[in-house]
């Protein structure tokens, strides 16, 4: 180690802020030159930009900032990234405040407001501590043994009191006040990670041409860079982290995004990305989103995540002040904080020796070295340097101190036990690379013995791995393999030669060292029963004991594991615990490692807000919102609106001295029946077919007959799907020789023409047919009534004739309007009164209406809704979705005699299964109550008279039902058994949520104009 | 997951619906109860490569064949369903 260079880069500050008093040497990634606020529990601190909630705290000394999940035990800060199980808080309040946030990666803004959860009535006497003394209650399994019974003691009493005593933090009770965007971004290479592999990685890839997107889940780039004392190129790293970066951003095909975890690894080269855009604000800028969800399309991706450090297992492990080593080092080098007065260092690799080091070179008094290893000439040197006592083949079998550690236990290589007063001990087990993003197309990783962990093992041609996350535990060995990946990766996008030469990478000036030992725990046979709990998952209180437990009882596969005792659940994921949980399940079944396996990772890999998921489809957008062409007009006229699919349309258009809907969709009945009324149509899928073969097309996709319509006329038809069950109907017109308009129901739109191009494209490719969907170009408008055709005078150009005789019932022709604008006509009626649909081009929609309200005016023209609309075609008979719900035959709806048995057409041959058309089926029928005002509920049962309301006697159900004020009566559709045979049949019908049953004839589903006078007229 | 679209190119898969299987072929109207029950509702989950249906809706409304491995999800080709017949027609009119 160079001193020289050493004390250059830790600069003593000039004068130790006393608020701050832990705050001892300038830290590389914080600006002491400015002074910021924050409170904690109420407690006002300062910090400085660049601070995290986790190094801000330990700055000015606290250690203290949470309670365990189960027991309620004091918990502190055990890391400085985003693995953190224990320290989690509530930031924010009001509609911002967010729950189990964990401090170490909470970036601090002047005025943050931040509090500790999970205790009661404070962080300092936590009355449910008592949790503790009732640990037997919450071992492995509990929530499976403990509260078994009585059952319904469960929802009453267990789940309220677990719940209080075992939770995390409060979500905000208010609407969330942000917004949240998503993007796409596309590239060759993206790298995961801006530690020295992905730096030297992009740096290889970008000088080759390839365009570049380097993702930092960290505010500022480096990765473990900042943390530790080395030279790159005889600077310091983070100095060449920051040099490197600039001289990437400076290049145009690279793109730098901080704040950004790649999350998760989809296929085809897709990734997910969570960019935190303002979490370091305390409110976003006008117009800036909280957070944004990317979705990143590279070639190729280099994976240099690094990787995250595990702590060893001793009983009572997790008291404040034990932390990760690394951690420690990322405090004091970084945020030039030491976490403790007096420390031990407790490691099993020559990593964590840097730490003691640091710590020294901060001031900080090394109390013991305990190194589970034999004694090493490196160990000794580390403990000569820092004055420390060097304990080899040790460890610590205690530790002391309740709302802080106050002193470690150690046990020596002979045994013997010795105490140690400390208010910080920083532990290394080891490193596991970070290799969740390498598993998430289901790889398993392998475990490799000589760092003692697992590394990936993907053989996917689109991804590398470099650095700590591929195994590579040195910064010279991560710049080599990072370079080497940038290199490739361009290559494979056609930038460069693979078999050139990758780059020559910096000069590391320090000589690493890595020779790990594993000692997962520091439990023996004499720290039984008598010593504290040993954590292995510090988030979901599994301890050593828990493990063992689960083992005894069975559980002896590690998904078993983890479902029976939570290990590696909840906001970590077990990142700091799955490998020890792992090795100590091995340990307990007398298996290796590799032989008990591990968990896969799925995404994300760390946590992803609600909110950036949904990003702006919320509220109004969390669907499309479409409106009709005369959605502005109908607005004026104080229309009621009802959402039909993606549709807004006008339920009914209450007018002065109207107190109720019923008045109004009795008038608008009325009003159609005895004069006329007008209804936007324009929802109603709309298909121009074009083609030769156009007829034969439809001939096969509808059950009836198509060859022999004629030019000017449509026809009503019935769809079924392959099954033999209905799917759509609609009528379809004839405009010319080979070009017909079809129109379907307004929620089948897009099925059927999807349908129609499967038809086509997969089934009869050699038919000269062609499909597109009008539904947004035509406005089409419903105009009915007997003096419909009165009002169409007005507007329809006079050389059309709209005589019954030249334009009858079901003709269709291209006409003009208005003096030459173009329209389509068509007489057809869903209301059963003589009708007309006129189609212009949507922007005149809007004019249309407002003309028919104006020439309509002297007939006493109404506009109607969806509701009269409904009314109607209920009395008609008419089919609606209700009735064409998937379960329905053409049979069952009264059309069977429409399937033509002369022509193969969709759905022909499973039609004719005997099942499909027995007449025991539900039929359709019409219902009158025997007492006019009885009210019919559509989900009502059909049973015959007299027999009792159960499944065994239901013989159909009621569809559609509807006030008709024709009739004077409810009445309703339905399917009833046998139905058309049973036509005078009085029957009872059950509603079982009223728990009602009344009584109803069965009639013709055909109540008004069953002859078609009206229509014809 | 992406696809590459003969038509458009390579689009994300929210433009695309899938259906399933696309080696079925529709039996003759006179074929046997059999066949139409294995044509309409029985279906092999093979674990490998597949043909399957894809529709691309927000894009060109081609149907797809996609050959893509199950285990893997790799996908190997995309080919327009009707591409027989269609890129000749195409082909010839451009021609």
């Amino acid at each position: 180690m160079n001193t020289h260079k050493f004390m250059q880069d830790h600069a003593p500050l000039p004068m130790t802020s006393p608020t701050q008093p832990m705050r001892m040497i300038q830290g590389n990634g914080v600006d002491v030159g400015k002074t910021i606020h924050f409170t904690f529990d109420g407690r006002s601190y300062t910090a400085h930009p660049g601070d995290t909630l986790a190094s801000a705290l330990l700055a000015n000394g606290v250690r203290l900032v949470g309670r365990s999940f189960k027991y309620h035990r004091p918990r502190g800060i055990l890391s400085a990234g985003p693995e953190e199980p224990n320290a989690l808080v509530e930031l924010r309040t009001g509609a911002r405040r967010e729950p189990n946030t964990r401090a170490t990666v909470a970036e601090l803004f002047d005025g943050l407001t931040a509090s500790s959860q999970n205790r009661w009535p404070t962080l300092a006497f936590d009355a449910l501590g008592i949790n503790g003394a009732l640990s037997p209650v919450f071992t492995a399994g509990f929530y499976y043994k403990t509260f078994m019974w009585p059952a319904s003691f469960w929802e009453k009493i267990y789940e309220p009191i677990i719940r209080r005593a075992a939770g995390l933090g409060r979500a905000a009770e208010e609407a969330d006040p942000d917004c949240y965007e998503k993007s796409n971004g596309f590239c060759d290479v993206l790298i995961v990670g801006s530690g020295p592999a992905g730096l030297a990685a992009a740096l290889a890839a970008a000088t080759s041409g390839a365009r570049v997107i380097l993702c930092e889940q960290d505010s500022l780039p480096g990765g473990r860079l900042r943390a530790e004392n080395i030279l790159i190129d005889h600077q310091p790293g983070w100095n060449w982290a920051e040099a490197t970066i600039n001289r990437l951003r400076a290049m145009p095909n690279v793109r730098i995004m901080t704040r950004s975890c790649v999350f998760a690894r989809y296929d085809g080269g897709t990734y997910g990305v969570f960019e935190r855009v303002s979490d370091h604000l305390a409110t976003p800028q006008p117009d800036q989103p909280r957070q944004r969800l990317w979705r990143i399309v590279a070639r190729q991706c280099i994976v240099a995540t690094g990787g995250i450090e595990r702590p060893i297992v001793f009983p009572n492990n997790d008291r404040p002040g034990i932390m990760l080593a690394g951690a420690v080092r990322t405090y004091v080098n970084r945020f030039g904080v030491v976490p403790g007065r007096r420390a031990v260092v407790y490691t099993n690799n020559d990593d964590g020796l840097r730490s003691a080091t640091d710590l020294h070179a901060a001031g900080v008094q090394i109390v013991a070295i305990v190194d589970s290893r034999p004694s090493s000439a490196h160990a000794q040197a580390i403990a000569q340097r820092t004055g420390a006592p060097l304990f080899p083949s040790a460890r610590i079998a205690d530790t002391s101190g309740y709302r802080g550690v106050t002193a470690a236990l150690i046990r020596d290589s002979e045994g013997k036990d010795c105490r140690i007063a400390c208010d910080l001990i920083a532990v290394s087990g080891g490193w596991n690379p970070d290799i969740a993003l390498t598993t998430h197309h289901g790889k398993r990783p392998s475990y490799n013995d000589e760092i003692a962990a697992f590394i990936p093992t993907s053989d996917e041609e689109d991804m590398h791995v470099s650095g700590v996350a591929a195994g590579t535990m040195t910064t010279s060995g991560a710049l080599t393999e990072g370079a080497l990946a940038g290199h490739q990766a361009a290559a494979c996008c056609g930038f460069g030669k693979a078999s050139s030469p990758p780059p020559a990478v910096p000069s590391v000036d320090q000589d690493e060292s890595y020779g790990i030992v594993p000692q997962w725990h520091a439990m023996d046979a004499e720290s039984g029963r008598r010593a504290g709990r040993a954590f292995i998952d510090f988030q979901n209180d599994v301890t050593a004991k828990d493990t063992k437990l689960a083992a005894q009882e069975g559980f002896r596969s590690v998904e078993h594991l983890k479902r029976y005792t939570t290990l590696g659940m909840a906001t970590d994921q077990g990142k700091t615990a799955n490998v020890n949980g792992l090795a100590f399940l091995a340990e307990v079944n007398g298996q290796s490692i590799p032989q008990t396996g591990t968990t896969l990772t799925r995404p994300p890999t760390q946590p992803v807000t609600l909110g950036t998921l949904a990003g702006p489809h919320r509220g109004l957008h969390f669907k499309p919102h479409r409106l009709p062409p005369t959605h502005q007009w109908a607005t004026e006229q104080g229309a009621v609106f009802t959402a039909n699919g993606l549709w807004q349309r006008a339920q009914w258009y209450p007018r002065v001295g109207e107190t109720t809907w019923q008045d109004t969709v009795n008038r608008e009945v009325n009003t159609v029946r005895s004069a006329v009324g007008f209804c936007d149509v324009t929802t109603l899928g709309k298909i121009d077919i074009q083609g030769p073969d156009a007829a034969n097309f439809l001939e096969r996709v509808y059950v009836n007959a198509w060859q022999k319509l004629p030019i000017g006329r449509a026809r009503y038809g019935l769809m079924l799907r392959e099954d033999g069950f209905a799917f759509d109907d609609g009528t379809t017109a004839r405009l010319g020789e080979n070009h017909y308009v079809m129109t379907t129901t307004t929620a089948n739109a897009g099925p059927v023409m999807q349908h129609l191009e499967f038809c086509h494209q997969c089934l009869w490719p050699d038919m000269d047919v062609q499909f597109i969907s009008v539904t947004d170009e035509w406005a089409q408008i419903a105009v009915a009534g007997p003096r419909s055709r009165d009002v169409l005078r007005q507007i329809v150009d006079p050389q059309y004739d709209l005589s019954n005789e030249s334009f009858g019932y079901m003709a269709a022709a291209t006409i003009t309007v208005c003096g030459g604008q173009p329209a389509r006509l068509f007489r057809l009626s869903f209301s059963g009164e003589l009708a007309y649909e006129l189609a212009v081009p949507a922007h005149y929609g809007d004019a249309l209406a407002r003309l028919l309200m104006r020439v309509g005016a002297p007939y006493g023209i109404t506009p109607y809704g969806t509701e009269a609309l409904g009314v109607m075609r209920i009395e008609k008979g008419h089919p609606a979705g209700p009735e064409l719900n998937g379960q329905t035959t053409a049979h069952d709806l009264g059309m069977g005699r429409m399937l033509s048995t002369k022509k193969d057409f969709i759905g022909r041959t499973m039609a004719t299964r005997a099942a499909l058309t027995d007449p025991g089926r539900p039929t359709l029928i019409g219902l009158r109550p025997l007492v006019a005002g009885t009210t019919l509920d559509a989900g009502a049962h059909l049973l015959p008279k007299g027999s009792p309301a159960t499944a065994a006697f239901d013989q159909g159900w009621i569809s559609s039902s509807a006030w008709s004020p024709t009739v004077g009566s409810w009445i309703a559709l339905g399917f009833l058994s046998n139905g058309p045979a049973r036509h005078g049949e009085i029957i009872a019908v059950h509603n079982p949520l009223a728990d009602t049953v009344t009584e109803a004839e069965i009639v013709s589903p055909v109540f008004v104009d069953p002859e078609g006078k009206r229509l014809h007229a | 997951m992406r696809l590459n679209c003969p038509h458009c190119g390579e689009r994300s898969l929210e433009e695309f619906t899938y259906r399933g299987d696309a080696t079925l072929r529709r039996p003759a109207a006179d074929a046997s109860a059999k066949s139409w029950v294995d044509y309409v509702y029985l279906r092999d989950n093979p674990a490998g490569r597949h043909e399957e249906y894809w529709y691309h809706g927000a894009g060109c409304r081609a149907w797809l064949v996609v050959d893509r491995d199950t285990t893997t999800h790799r996908v190997h080709s995309v080919r327009a369903a009707g591409s027989t017949s269609e890129n000749t027609r195409l082909n010839h009119e451009h021609a």
